[in-house]
């Protein structure tokens, strides 16, 4: 049988506040446990919550990126439970009248067509605090120095169809949040944590399957690889006559595997109702008239405009605007460099190779955009080659300084005296009698691929230096002067 | 609306209250009783009345973005019952 | 001294008849003497006393007086006091030492008055009666057989028994006004949101509401001062200007319009305590004030709206007490859910879990809708009815409860007949209503209490009204017979 797949997501997105959603204390990551839970974090008796401004502002501007209604009037409310990592036994969030309606994102396919995927609402919430699970004498130990850090909960409709799909979508809210800057982005300390709902149903067929939620994944990666894992387990499941059971799955990486947490299937009654320490958040067309004036471009608009402007291609366009920064970075190169391409170029390549082995993202990267437009500089005035720019690129990561001292110092600058060149060409060419005969013997049709042969040795023996171009046309004017 | 045993021991496992087994006759007829004192409103028609959540007419006032709580977990943590390394410890927590 | 009021004990400190630290160390003495007969206090802060009895005598000597600089008082137990213990009558709560102060505690401490200790009460606020307490009732100074009411009973113990001259109360359906009126004392439940919440420990939170209890009006508006106006830490405490509420004490009442609604004046009150009501009134007659009948139809859907609404809230703002970073914890537990239980279980006392219970059904899936829902529309409906009569009053008077006070253990068995004592001060809490309680008379040797009911945020007319009444009557200074005067 042909199995359709359905995937809906709910994405937390942590926002990128000084202070929690309701208490003065810091959000800052990394602090000693609970220094930084105050009285409010630690639900200490008669401590009440006030609302972040921030947070509401950060809100809104998610809802007007999707393109979403926004709600003049939002209502927290309290969903009631028992959990060591929830100070108060109830966590406050939106669920009837939340801040954000609903909405879309439009994803970009391989195939280069492009989906839309609906979002049913967005909503502001309160994170929860941490267990830590190394051994206390057989006790878990609590940390709630995240407890109380805003939340934005992202709910789509079952809207995505593979797993790729997913991560697309996942990557695309991804790009949204970290342009507006109110999210930092960093999945992996967790700022945006992922929960897949997963079904599938025989193509064709109208109802929706009974579906699972993969919680908690936190790389764009492991949702792809957890989607392929718990559809393929749906599916041999439903083949080999068993039927799927509605429950919370956790994915294990290192097993690649999805597997039933039940801890946490114990059928609950959350008995939401309207927090009656909170009062009912009212906001103007004025106040999101104001936000949306001070939106930044956003990734779509951004990706287009490189394309128009720049003339890059799809491709790269969209990988360029996915992140804020880099789209910063990128258009900072160009404005010094006024090429497009090769400043996309270096930036996909060279720098972003660098960044993914030392696990950094752009803003920390320690080649700016001055430093590599510097750099590109001086392969377009034929300083130095392409080859000896990413000798000079290697040099500026790990010592700094700019092209132009690496340059002088390492005496790398581009051979460019014919006189040199062709000292350079004569050796190679007395140092290689077989060659030199195998090309002279050779159709004169063969011998442009051959003459590879000979740059390579006469880059070699320059050290990279020689000006390409110069030593191509003395080549083969000397080589066909022996024919 | 009558309350059984099983209602008032799911209710208070949702409450996490223990409850003793020669206590629920006395919880479900107290709670019984309660009930039926509260089901006297269900006489009143209410169809097309605004629930009332708070007594004034009130918006949420909202708090700057402005760090104001300094580490304060000594002074906090000075009445918690279990603590080690600056966390509090609970019974091992299963995921 | 120990009967004097608090403008009148600000008055002698400022002229130095004595100063702040002879008269707190007076008082500590009087409490720890007499005490035993009434139960009043929970927790005496007798060291932070003294030393904030010194600071206020230093103060005024500086010349930086306040009006409160130096007067005692009582906080009643739900109060977060730093360094204090802070127990709101629950074992949960016993050996729980507040790390912040309340922001009432706060400002009452800027103004410098001296904190005695803290009052009994019944458990998390939850009580008529004062017998829900984990620290054993306090006792009605009138008749010690008696309850004081609840659930500020300790405070209104301690005034009536003039072991403090002023305490702080908290109402979420009559906790200050039933027992100011079985005790004698002036009682006033402010509009919702006129005091700050933060650090009142919750009992329903869109119901609490504290306030002073005094021996007189001009001294709970002295109090009400200090105590009223907006705080950054609570999202529901009200941004509305405080008025000057001693100012407006010497108003005239004439052509004052007081509205007595029918239902209060049903069958099933005490004949006496109606027949107080009515001579208070015509003293207000005497004095310029109209009256006419007026009429609150849906006063009887208070009780079920109340028990339906404050429960429920009470079941979640009472989650936060589950033995992990504050109070109680039972013994070894086995696992979470055994922490969690047992803890609830032992820390939390019968009338307590009762409530949680109701609450939480309240709440459940497949009954939100007949319970919760309808009852915030009866709440709507109850508001409207005030709204619509206040249009036509400028108060309401009424009885505040419907008999005198009961004796001990008389309803403690029964919970319905317990919650059917609060059936004139419930409707105030749910349409969030100003309203005070003031000694009218007696009922044989018991005290008996006239409500007034104002409209929102006009708690400086009732207070003006309140003290008109003890300027040409003198129920409010009677005390109980057997006190010790010494």
């Amino acid at each position: 049988m042909e199995w359709e797949v359905v995937i809906g997501l709910e994405i937390h997105v942590q926002l990128a506040t000084q202070t929690k959603i309701f208490s003065g204390a810091s959000t800052a990551f990394g602090a000693e446990p609970n220094t930084q839970a105050c009285a409010v974090d630690l639900a200490l008796p008669g401590t009440l919550p006030v609302f972040n401004e921030n947070a509401l502002r950060m809100a809104i501007m998610f809802g007007l990126a999707i393109d979403a209604e926004i709600g003049k009037r939002s209502v927290f409310e309290r969903k009631n439970y028992f959990y060591p990592d929830l100070p108060k036994g109830y966590q406050t969030t939106q669920l009837a009248e939340p801040i954000v309606g609903t909405g879309h994102v439009d994803i970009q396919l391989e195939d280069g067509s492009s989906r839309r995927v609906r979002i049913h609402h967005a909503h502001l919430e309160e994170d929860a605090g941490k267990s830590l699970h190394e051994d206390f004498h057989g006790m878990s130990g609590i940390d709630l120095n995240r407890a109380g850090t805003p939340l934005v909960e992202i709910v789509s409709e079952p809207d995505m169809r593979s797993a790729k799909e997913a991560a697309a979508y996942a990557r695309k809210i991804h790009a949204i949040v970290t342009t507006l800057g109110i999210c930092d982005g960093n999945m992996a300390e967790g700022s945006m944590r992922c929960d897949c709902n997963v079904s599938i149903r025989p193509k064709g067929q109208e109802a929706l399957g009974t579906r699972t939620e993969l919680k908690n994944i936190n790389s764009f990666r492991f949702i792809e690889r957890a989607i392929e894992t718990e559809v393929a387990r749906q599916i041999d499941l439903i083949e080999d006559g068993g039927r799927v059971v509605q429950e919370t799955r956790l994915y294990d990486p290192d097993r690649n595997e999805t597997r039933s947490m039940r801890s946490k299937e114990e059928a609950n009654d959350y008995r939401y109702f309207p927090c009656p320490d909170l009062l009912p958040v009212i906001i103007d067309d004025a106040y999101i008239e104001t936000i949306r004036e001070q939106l930044p471009e956003l990734p779509d608009a951004r990706r287009q405009r490189f394309i128009d402007q720049y003339s890059l291609s799809d491709y790269d366009a969209g990988v360029l605007a996915s992140e804020r920064a880099q789209a910063d970075y990128f258009e900072e190169v160009v404005t010094l460099t006024g090429d497009a391409k090769l400043s996309a170029n270096w930036i996909t390549g060279e720098l972003a190779r660098f960044l993914n082995q030392a696990d950094l993202s752009i803003s920390a990267s320690p080649v700016s955009a001055q430093q590599l437009a510097g750099l590109i500089q001086r392969i377009q005035d034929d300083t130095i080659t392409g080859k000896i720019g990413k000798n000079v690129f290697e040099l500026l990561w790990n010592e700094g300084g700019t092209a132009d001292s690496i340059i002088e110092a390492k005496g790398l600058k581009q051979v460019n005296d014919s006189g040199a060149i062709e000292a350079a060409i004569d050796q190679v060419i007395a140092q290689c009698t077989p060659q030199v005969d195998q090309y002279i013997a050779a159709e004169p049709d063969k011998r442009g691929k051959m003459l590879g042969f000979f740059m390579g040795q006469v880059m070699k023996l320059t050290q990279g230096k020689a000006n390409p171009g110069q030593v191509q046309g003395l080549l083969k004017q000397k080589l066909d002067q022996l024919c | 609306m009558s309350l059984d045993r099983s209602d008032v021991e799911r209710i208070a496992h949702l409450a996490r209250l223990a409850i003793h087994e020669p206590e629920i006759p006395e919880y479900t007829e107290s709670l019984n009783s309660i009930l039926s004192l509260i089901d006297q409103m269900q006489a009143t028609p209410t169809d097309g009345i605004e629930p009332l959540a708070h007594p004034l007419d009130a918006v949420q006032r909202l708090r700057s973005d402005v760090v104001t709580e300094a580490n304060q977990r000594d002074s906090l943590q000075a009445c918690a019952p279990a603590v080690e390394d600056g966390l509090f410890l609970v019974p091992k927590v299963i995921e | 001294m120990f009967n004097l009021t608090l403008s009148e004990l600000s008055q002698a400190l400022s002229q130095g008849q004595f100063s702040s630290l002879e008269l707190t160390q007076a008082l500590l003495e009087r409490i720890k003497r007499l005490d035993s007969q009434y139960n009043s206090f929970i927790t005496l802060s007798e060291e932070q006393a003294l030393l904030q009895a010194k600071a206020a005598d230093a103060s005024r000597a500086a010349g930086h007086a306040t009006p409160l600089t130096g007067l005692p008082v009582a906080h009643k137990d739900l109060f977060c006091t730093q360094g204090i213990r802070t127990s709101c009558g629950s074992r949960m709560l016993d050996n729980f030492v507040s790390p912040y102060n309340a922001t009432l505690v706060e400002r009452l401490n800027q103004a410098g008055m001296v904190t005695l200790g803290k009052t009994n009460m019944d458990e998390f606020a939850m009580g008529s009666s004062n017998e829900s307490s984990y620290y054993g009732p306090a006792r009605n100074p009138w008749d010690s057989q008696r309850v004081p009411g609840g659930s500020s009973g300790g405070s209104a113990a301690a005034v009536a028994a003039r072991l403090v001259p002023a305490a702080t109360g908290s109402d979420t359906g009559g906790s200050i006004r039933q027992p100011a009126a079985l005790c004698g004392i002036t009682g006033l439940k402010p509009t919702y949101g006129r005091i700050s919440r933060y650090g009142m420990i919750a009992y329903a939170s869109s119901f609490d509401q504290a306030g002073p209890m005094t021996r007189s009006a001009e001294d709970a508006a002295l109090l009400l001062q200090a105590m009223a106006g907006e705080d950054p830490l609570d999202s529901t405490c009200a941004v509305h200007p405080v008025p000057d509420y001693r100012a407006s004490l010497n108003n005239s009442l004439s052509g004052l319009r007081i509205g007595l609604p029918k239902e209060y004046f049903a069958e099933g009150t005490d004949p006496e305590i109606l027949q107080r009501v009515r001579e208070a009134v015509a003293e207000f007659e005497k004095m310029g004030a109209q009256v006419k009948e007026v009429s609150l139809p849906n006063t009887q859907l208070s009780i079920p709206a109340y028990y339906i609404l404050a429960p429920a809230e009470a079941s979640s703002n009472l989650s936060r007490f589950d033995g992990v970073r504050y109070g109680h914890r039972c013994a070894a537990p086995k696992d979470l859910e055994d922490l969690y239980k047992r803890t609830r279980e032992e820390g939390f006392g019968t009338e307590v879990k009762r409530r949680i219970m109701v609450g939480t059904y309240a709440l459940s899936e497949g009954f939100y809708d007949a319970y919760y829902r309808k009852a915030q529309q009866i709440r709507r409906l109850i508001q409207q009815d005030f709204v619509r009569v206040l249009q036509d009053v400028d108060v309401i008077m009424a009885p505040v409860t419907p008999c005198a006070a009961f004796p001990l253990g008389e309803k403690n068995s029964d919970p319905v007949s317990m919650y059917m004592e609060d059936v004139f001060t419930l409707s105030l809490n749910l349409a969030g209503l100003p309203g005070m309680s003031i000694p009218c008379g007696f009922s044989g040797h018991l005290p008996v209490g006239l409500q007034l009911i104002g409209n929102y945020f006009d708690e400086a007319r009732l207070l003006n009204i309140a003290h008109q009444y003890q300027q040409v009557t003198d129920w409010h200074q009677h005390t109980p017979a057997n006190l010790s005067e010494d």
